[in-house]
């Protein structure tokens, strides 16, 4: 019920933010800008379901945006300048991502570090052996494999519209039924929520907290990494010093803006969704609109974000005062 | 904000600066305080309704009633924590309108909540004058807090160094310095809320002793307690809330157990007679097992448990009684010793471990480690047997989810508008009824409660009471840690006593009294016990 209304709340906004987009810019509704925002939307929503895991359990995961980095620029890396086979470059990254996972997991739960030192420092790590690996060089497929790239660049034409459905956007589908499966349909889930709320209750119930907790990072980084793949692929090439810069803040915000709550136990898959749309539609309209220098995009999104979590806030004390 | 409200206590602090040492000798104002036609409602709940009352100059004054009555809201708004809905408060006759704390203790009012509103991490004297520090050229006078701090102390009857970590005291000795700190603020009236309940009997004498002493000195006490034998002897009058209204005031002579009980339930409660029980083989038995912590480290510890027997583990709070138990059940794993159920020796290295070999433990702090405060009924209920009733990977089994939660509501009589109304909106009874069908759940062969009706009111702790029996007749072995004597008394078949980590007797039914077992407990010498 309360989930219900947080998802109605930022669908809302959602609403608001395209109805302002459309009406302020007449390049918004052109099939070309609704299928580019459906892409970029997706790309964000996934990060935003794999941090959202973290956020549940009362965690945090700053390292995003330098994971994909790291695997953005790792793969195209490994296939154009080791000339690996593309599935074992994949298969490398994937298994590079659960590992980034599973150490942040470990550290936070074995060692008892704090998940936002652990991830920030997780954050310049990656970051800094990407740039030393590849000496700052920008990595890229120039323009070969169109074939792999499909999933991130392609689209299916659909019948009776002038534009078709974006690749990623299925993937986000998929990524999103197995996560909801995940969160609702199974006990990992109930207990990532109940570790969440008390996670003492959690640990007297029987529950290994450590196990579950490990598992939502590991969940988050190998979805990071997915994510450094599809951007890869979408964009051709990556650049060490910015690819993913401040990615994992806009999946965070996502997620925030969805319901959860940074205080753990708390969020809904499709509500961190449309969070990660909001943004994207935001990001959309700035670079759209005139009207906003996009110098000044990152301070229109924070007053968003801001104005969302407080209207969230005030409908809270108004419900609980009558 | 902060700043400027730390200025005011300054401010505040000067205007208000006895001599330390006059201000001890001097009594305190007597004074006057009433409520008329208090009403209090949240979200459509009335938690108050049109309640008036007066406290007197000078005496102290109990206020009863069961969880829910009402009782911790009327003191929520003497002390200005949140205002009435309707109604006024008068204090010596004159209205005020108490909007906030900082205004209730300027009007003498001081509260002392049932948490602890101290910190762990500051010394003594520098939580006496949390948010009041004496200054000297705008840096904090450490000597002045230091010097100020001792009467007070006194006051209480604490003879302590004012700067050593509060982390460092009991529980009991905390409480107390809380009371140094509401007389430190010149309050006339203090309020207490439940101040003993997680004290030790001795602990909590020490602490009515100071109650009787602050009569004297002419402060007003206005006492909240579960605990009726406090409440005889320390209140010249006794008032009764029930359901949020006002039922009647009784005066020191007409106060007695079964009245109080009557006027807060509205009915009679019958003490069953002792059960009768045959002898049973040992289900569970716990040889030479020494714990983590630190109590249990000179003396390994021996008991067992008979097949439908209730063992009640006595002892003062500190005994080490709440570290053994989540030993046994795998919290703090052992360090040697052995644990059987019914001959069969089993490891316990994690709770999982310890909930498949079917022990289960209603922990001592349901809100802290027993609830998930914010879920409904149901996955509460089932959380601890989810592992349990799982469905191929890890599938949830909705069926069965909702078949342990009606069973648990049934069972356990909880009193909630649905299965997924959130426990924290439950009275403290119907929570801990939630915990303890939540291991019902499990269906456990060894049931291990600490303190189960701690806070818990009347008429609940009768229904736990009998479910405890009931678990005990279908042949469960029990073990209950409870520090409140009466309980102990009334449901352990044998009674076990600690004394700083070690049990000092075991006394039969018969023999168990008051006074046998608060031998044991203090290991006073010369009181004829048999060992283990």
């Amino acid at each position: 019920m309360n989930s219900f209304k947080k998802i109605a709340g930022v669908a809302g906004l959602l609403l608001f933010t395209l109805i302002l987009a459309a009406t302020l810019s007449d390049s918004f509704l052109s099939s070309f800008n609704i299928e580019n925002l459906i892409r970029r939307s997706s790309l964000i929503g996934i990060l935003s379901i794999g941090v959202a895991f973290v956020i549940i359990t009362g965690g945090i995961d700053l390292s995003i945006g330098s994971v994909v980095c790291l695997v953005g620029c790792l793969t195209p890396f490994l296939i154009t300048k080791w000339e690996w086979h593309p599935a074992l470059a994949l298969a490398a990254m994937a298994l590079l991502s659960l590992t980034i996972g599973l150490t942040h997991g470990l550290l936070i739960t074995k060692l008892r570090l704090q998940p936002f030192i652990v991830t920030l420092c997780g954050l310049l790590i990656y970051r800094g052996i990407t740039r030393g690996l590849v000496a700052d060089q920008t990595q890229g497929f120039a323009g070969g494999f169109k074939g792999l790239r499909w999933v991130a660049k392609g689209q299916i034409d659909l019948p009776g519209l002038d534009f078709g459905l974006p690749v990623p956007a299925i993937v986000l589908v998929v990524l999103a039924a197995a996560a909801i499966y995940l969160l609702n349909y199974t006990v990992w889930g109930r207990y990532m929520m109940a570790i969440g709320q008390n996670e003492k209750a959690a640990l007297y119930s029987g529950i290994s907290t450590d196990r579950v907790t490990i598992l939502a990072y590991v969940i988050c980084s190998l979805i990071a990494g997915v994510g450094g793949v599809l951007y890869v692929f979408d964009f051709g090439s990556a650049q060490p010093v910015d690819f993913g810069n401040f990615f994992e803040l806009y999946a965070i915000a996502g997620a925030v803006l969805g319901g959860c709550s940074l205080r753990g136990g708390e969020g809904t898959i499709i509500g961190v969704i449309i969070g990660a749309a909001v943004m994207q539609v935001l990001k959309n309209m700035i670079t759209l609109v005139d009207f906003f220098s996009s110098s000044i995009e990152y301070a229109v999104i924070g007053v968003v974000i801001l104005m969302g979590v407080m209207a969230d806030e005030a409908i809270r004390r108004f419900a609980s005062r009558k | 904000m902060r700043k400027r409200r730390n200025a005011l206590f300054l401010w505040q602090g000067r205007q208000e600066e006895p001599p330390p040492n006059d201000h001890l000798m001097s009594e305190a104002k007597p004074c006057r305080l009433s409520v008329h036609g208090i009403s209090k409602r949240f979200a459509g709940v009335t938690a108050l309704d049109d309640v008036s009352l007066e406290f007197a100059a000078g005496e102290v004054h109990a206020v009863i009633g069961e969880n829910g009555a009402g009782k911790s809201t009327l003191m929520k708004i003497l002390a200005g924590v949140q205002p009435p809905s309707e109604g006024e408060v008068h204090l010596e006759g004159k209205r005020v309108s108490l909007d906030s704390v900082q205004v209730a203790l300027h009007n003498g009012i001081a509260l002392i909540h049932q948490e602890l509103n101290l910190a762990d991490n500051l010394p003594v004297g520098a939580n006496i004058f949390l948010g009041r520090e004496p200054t000297r050229f705008g840096k904090i006078d450490f000597k002045a807090i230091r010097e100020q701090s001792k009467p007070f102390l006194k006051m209480v009857g604490l003879e302590l160094d004012p700067d050593q970590p509060l982390g460092e005291l009991a529980i009991g000795v905390k409480q107390l310095v809380e009371i140094a700190k509401a007389l430190s603020t010149n309050a006339s009236v203090i309020i207490m809320d439940e101040p003993t309940s997680s004290l030790s009997a001795r602990e909590a004498d020490r602490l009515m002793k100071v109650v009787e002493e602050l009569r004297g000195r002419g402060v007003m006490v206005i006492y909240i307690s579960h605990r009726l034998g406090e409440v005889q002897r320390l209140a010249d009058r006794v008032s009764v809330l029930r359901d949020g209204k006002y039922v009647t005031t009784m005066n020191r002579e007409s106060v007695n157990r079964d009245a109080m009980v009557r006027a807060m339930v509205g009915r009679d409660i019958e003490t069953p007679p002792p059960r009768k029980r045959d002898a049973s083989p040992v289900c569970f038995r716990v040889s030479e097992v020494v714990t983590p912590h630190p109590i249990h480290q000179r003396e390994p510890i021996s008991l067992n448990v008979a097949e439908g027997e209730i063992v009640a583990i006595a002892g003062l709070v500190g005994a080490g009684r709440s570290e053994l138990l989540q030993t046994i059940f795998g919290i703090t794993p052992k360090i040697s010793g052995e644990i059987e159920i019914e001959g069969q020796k089993i490891a316990i290295e994690t709770v999982r471990d310890a909930i498949e070999h079917r022990l289960a433990l209603v922990p001592e702090d349901r809100k802290e480690s027993g609830l998930v405060l914010a879920w409904g009924t149901k996955p509460n209920a089932s959380l601890a047997a989810l592992h349990q009733s799982q469905r191929r990977f890890g599938l949830l089994n909705f069926a069965v989810e909702s078949k342990q939660s009606d069973e648990a509501i049934t069972r356990m009589r909880i009193k909630t508008s649905s299965s997924t109304q959130p426990v924290e909106t439950l009275s403290g009874g119907n929570q801990q009824k939630v915990v303890i069908g939540k291991w019902m759940a499990t269906k456990p062969k060894v049931l291990m409660l600490d303190e189960p009706t701690r806070g818990v009111d009347v008429g609940a702790k009768q229904e736990i009471y009998d479910l405890i029996r009931e678990l005990a007749e279908s042949g469960a072995a029990i073990l209950v840690v409870s520090s409140e004597l009466e309980e102990v008394m009334l449901l352990g078949d044998r009674v076990i006593v600690m004394h700083e980590g070690k049990i000092t007797g075991t006394l039969d039914r018969d023999e168990a009294t008051e006074e046998s077992i608060m031998h044991l407990a203090t290991n006073s010498v010369g009181h004829a016990s048999h060992d283990t």
